[in-house]
């Protein structure tokens, strides 16, 4: 029940905002943040009353749905799922208070986008039927198009839609996969099924149709490619830099932050709980195809790494970073072991604040300067001193400095697939040199130096500003002393797939 | 079970008598009535689509087991009660939406509503014809209505045109149609669907006739059923026909005539050539599969440079007709079953989107893709409306346009047809390409010149929220899927 309140509370945002009269700006944006604080509350409130000792899901409602196929309305919580319920939660009322003074038009239609978007992602995390996680999964690229296509950049519309192919396109592939599922589910004397937990039990029982080898190789490439597309994988990321480009500073931190999870997050709780032959197909370290995830990722974080060092525009080097980060996931799940996955999952959530932070900041700099370009600015240290701190400390999170958060979930993650592949991992270490470079480069080029005399009148952050940045700074700050706090909610959850994937 | 005689067949018959004593009256009362602007011809005539209704409703329920009519030639079941309500509901749309369209002359209306009611009649019996001869006069019936119907804008050369157009390649397609009849009444001897079935297996199996001719003489009728439904190649009339003719008309023949036509092509298919020894020698499932690759792969490729929203539209419902035909080629009840969910679903979505374009054309005078700019300041309402039936029409969640998609996916995967599954898949992408267009000149872009807000009537709003509920909501119902599982039922397969 407080799950589900969770989830449809921003949807109750949307019909509140839609009915009040749009010339109360202010009044819009109060009742917008009210409806993204509750669900953070209630985030707040799992989270602590989570009992960790399990692996189980929590606060499980299951009731019928769509009987004639018997869909279910079938919710529940994991470790994994509470920790990005959280995140989600979070970044909700942080981005409505940076959306509060640079949203010049349609404030209304905003805040409703934003809150459907909301609802579309806490419901995605969960979800545990794969008919309504699908549904979930869906309901964010409309709003999404719209907020990236209506209060975008200058290459707005084509940023909008190429988000939009690109996520559909993984997605109908997706649906094949998930319709091949669904036919093949039905046991002995049961009916065909969505539930993911009678999923996972059929796909491990041996002689069911769904535990056929190559069976599970396809309908694991079909979800791959659906997630892929919104990790993103290469080569199915040249959405993501547009996207990031022209989208709001709100907008990217959901983007960066929470958009990007659900892909992983579905790696997990579908590709690799649900097909564990299908990825061993691509895990086991046989030939190309046995280091394929492994090379993805190695790829992500090498390219990513390397293309963000060539970019001038803050934002897209950010974006880039991304890319890269999301790499470490992806080596971290192909490992296929406790310590990776554990690294991969931690990296999920680190990356979600590191990322949101860089944004807000990178958000922070353009409202003032009206531009995002790299060499133009030049010793903003002495200028805007608080400013350069906190940009500071998300920039070392970022490049992995021991201490903070981005340290411990890659560390975790290159530990972990050290022991499958070897080179790959070797390699990868490379994309933590480049992202040192680029991160320390930009520091030097936008805060050291001599003051560029344009930016001499340049106000320092502002109250909002600090406001939406510091909750992400003390989290950044207490996952890198104590991972622990992360780690132990999930941990169970972690043991109980490694289990599942021992056993093949 | 033994056909009723003529006499005895009338009390069932009564929906269609009272179609026709109503299109009657509305002549005689347009004769009657001296003013041009009154109403009152379509009010009788939305009064005829209800009393229809209610009898349709009455013979359900008071004679639950399916009829043969007219010794043999109609038949009643749940099927056909399916597409009646179905049609129905579109021809009162269509009602709705010329009293409201100010493209149509006021001088003409007695005619036009009486065709309307003549059409719905038409449709009605494509949805129960069991004899070959029954089923040609209701198509002619249906085609030459419509193509009155297509020219009714008599100052409009588009609209004289796109009649032109309808009645040359509608004249080609019924003469095909009928000469693969002929085939058939020759080859099997009688014009029952029910017993062709059996007979045409038994000639094949001792070697009487060739299964080429047989082939011929089903792609042949296919011709005829092809050019109802706009599938591949018979679809070149449609993107002429539905932009000249009133929008009300374009509404109601891509939903409706595309409805009937799924109701023959059904009841053809499934009841004349579904037994498996009829297919073993013929494989026309096949063939079938390959023009609904080929009709949706068209349509929504020709739809992509489309600057005239009509037009975009009829490539679209060209495609949908694509993706409904994947479910006749699975001789599954879940194929069926799929259509008919899918039927419903997009009833509402594309009058919804056609009404839409009313409207716009109404207020902007303007059939362009340009006449939507900035619409979502202007009229946020009717803006958003669209992007729910848009967006349905794509296929996406949580929307109804989802469900009916996910239905015809799932059936078609189920009889291992991944290919087809997977074209329609991709062309759902391409299809999300030129639908979000329409989302860019709306949101995207600022009207250029006048840029005031649009009011529009409550009346205006509630029919349009009649449209964008169902379209949200419908896929959540479980008695819509047992309603066209019902239907279904009743089809006799293999």
């Amino acid at each position: 029940m407080l799950l589900s309140l969770m989830i449809f509370i921003p949807l109750l945002g949307m019909i509140t905002v839609l009915l009040l009269p749009r010339e109360s700006e202010e009044l819009i944006k109060r009742v917008t943040l009210i409806f993204t604080l509750i669900p953070l509350a209630l985030a707040v409130y799992l989270f602590i009353t989570y009992n960790r000792s399990t692996a189980g899901t929590q606060y499980v409602v299951n009731v019928p749905w769509i009987e004639a196929f018997n869909i279910q309305y079938h919710i529940g919580i994991d470790g994994l799922s509470v920790t990005l319920l959280l995140l989600t939660a979070l970044l909700g009322p942080i981005c409505v208070i940076a959306s509060w003074r640079n949203i010049e038009k349609g404030i209304k239609a905003y805040m409703a986008l934003f809150l459907l978007l909301e609802t579309g992602m806490l419901g995605f995390f969960a979800a545990l039927d794969l008919f309504l996680f699908y549904v979930f999964f869906e309901l964010t690229l409309l709003p999404m198009y719209f907020l990236i296509g209506i209060w975008g950049g200058p290459r707005r519309e084509y940023a909008a839609i190429k988000f939009f192919l690109y996520t559909l396109f993984g997605s109908v592939l997706m649906l094949v996969a998930m319709i091949a599922v669904y036919l093949n589910s039905n046991a002995d004397g049961f009916s065909r099924t969505f539930d993911i937990p009678t999923l996972i039990a059929l796909a491990s029982t041996e002689g069911h149709a769904l535990a056929d080898p190559k069976f599970q190789m396809w309908v694991f490439l079909g979800f791959f490619i659906g997630f892929a597309v919104k990790v993103p994988i290469f080569p199915f990321h040249t959405w993501l830099p547009d996207a990031h480009v022209e989208a709001p500073t709100a907008i990217s931190v959901i983007l960066a932050g929470v958009l990007l999870k659900m892909g992983t997050y579905g790696l997990v709780r579908v590709n690799m709980a649900m097909f564990p032959l299908g990825l061993d197909h691509f895990t086991n370290g046989i030939g190309f195809w046995g280091n394929s995830l492994a090379l993805l990722g190695f790829i992500n974080i090498v390219y990513g790494s390397f293309c963000a060092l060539a970019q001038t525009d803050f934002k897209k080097l950010v974006a880039y970073s991304s890319i890269g980060h999301m790499g470490f996931v992806i080596l971290g799940l192909a490992a296929r072991n406790d310590t990776g996955i554990t690294g991969a999952i931690l990296q999920m959530f680190n990356h979600g604040v590191i990322s949101a932070m860089l944004f807000l900041l990178v958000g922070v700099l353009y409202d003032r300067a009206h531009h995002r370009e790299i060499n133009g600015f030049g010793g903003l240290g002495t200028r805007m001193p608080v400013y350069t701190g906190i940009t500071t400390l998300a920039f070392m999170a970022s490049l992995g400095l021991p201490g903070l958060s981005g340290f411990v979930g890659e560390a975790l993650s290159l530990l972990g697939a050290y022991s499958e592949f070897k080179w790959l991992t070797i390699l990868s270490t490379i994309g933590i040199v480049v992202g040192a470079a680029y991160f320390l480069w930009t520091l030097q080029r936008v805060f050291l130096g001599n003051l560029n005399p344009k930016y001499e009148e340049l106000p320092e952050i502002n109250g909002r500003e600090i406001l939406t940045l510091v909750p992400l700074a003390i989290l950044t700050i207490l996952l890198g002393v104590w991972p622990n706090l992360a780690i132990d909610m999930f941990r169970e959850s972690v043991t109980n797939l490694v289990n599942v994937l021992k056993v093949i | 079970m033994q056909p009723l005689s003529n006499i005895e067949s009338l009390l069932h018959f009564s929906p269609e008598i009272l179609l026709v004593i109503f299109a009657a009256a509305v002549i005689i009362l347009d004769l009657v009535v001296k003013n041009r602007e009154s109403v009152a011809v379509a009010h009788l005539a939305l009064v005829g689509c209800i009393c229809t209704f209610a009898a349709v409703l009455f013979i359900h329920f008071s004679f639950r087991n399916p009829v043969s009519l007219f010794e043999g030639m109609i038949r009643l079941d749940e099927f056909s009660t399916f597409f009646k309500i179905l049609l129905l509901l579109a021809t009162t749309a269509t009602i709705l939406f010329s009293l409201r369209s100010e493209e149509l002359d006021a001088k003409l209306k007695g005619e036009y509503y009486a065709l309307l009611l003549a059409i719905t009649l038409g449709m009605f019996l494509m949805a129960s014809s069991t004899n070959l001869l029954m089923i040609f006069i209701a198509l002619e019936t249906v085609s030459l209505t419509s193509y009155i119907l297509a020219g009714f804008l008599t100052h409009s050369p588009r609209s004289s045109e796109a009649a032109f157009k309808y009645i040359t390649y509608g004249a080609v397609a019924s003469g095909t149609m009928l000469f693969g009849l002929s085939l058939l009444f020759g080859m099997a001897g009688t014009g029952d669907l029910t017993q062709i079935s059996g007979r045409l297996t038994e000639l094949l199996a001792s070697g009487e006739v060739s299964s080429l001719t047989v082939l011929i003489a089903i792609t042949f009728v296919l011709a005829g059923v092809g050019y109802k439904i706009a599938s591949v190649p018979f679809h070149m009339w449609s993107p002429d026909v539905y932009e000249g003719a009133p929008i009300p008309i374009t509404a109601f023949l891509s939903v409706a005539s595309k409805s009937a036509g799924f109701a023959l092509f059904i009841r053809f298919f499934y009841t004349g050539f579904g037994s498996t020894g009829l297919m073993e020698s013929v494989d026309w499932p096949l063939m079938l599969a390959i023009v609904s690759a080929l009709t949706m792969t068209v349509g929504n490729l020709a739809a992509l440079p489309q600057q005239n929203v009509k037009r975009l539209l009829a490539y679209s419902s060209i495609a949908h007709g694509g993706y409904l035909l994947m479910g006749g080629v699975l001789l599954t009840s879940e194929g069926v079953g799929a259509i008919l969910f899918y039927l419903v679903v997009y009833l509402f979505m594309n009058l919804g989107a056609f009404y839409v374009v009313v409207l716009v054309a109404n207020e902007m005078g303007s059939e362009t893709i340009d006449g939507y700019r900035g619409l979502g300041s202007r009229a946020p309402f009717v803006a958003i409306a669209m992007v729910v039936f848009l967006a349905s029409l794509t296929g996406l969640p949580p929307l109804a346009g989802f469900f009916g998609k996910w239905l015809l996916f799932t059936a078609v995967l189920e009889q291992g047809y991944y290919w087809l599954a997977l074209v329609g898949l991709l062309n759902s992408v391409v299809s999300l390409y030129y639908y979000a267009r329409i989302f860019k000149v709306m949101y995207f872009e600022d009207a250029e010149e006048d840029t005031d807000r649009v009011s529009f009537s409550t009346g205006t709003f509630a029919l349009l929220s009649t449209f964008v509920i169902p379209t949200i909501f419908i896929g959540f119902l479980n008695i819509f899927y047992t309603f066209s599982n019902i239907s279904v039922s009743v089809i006799p397969m293999q």
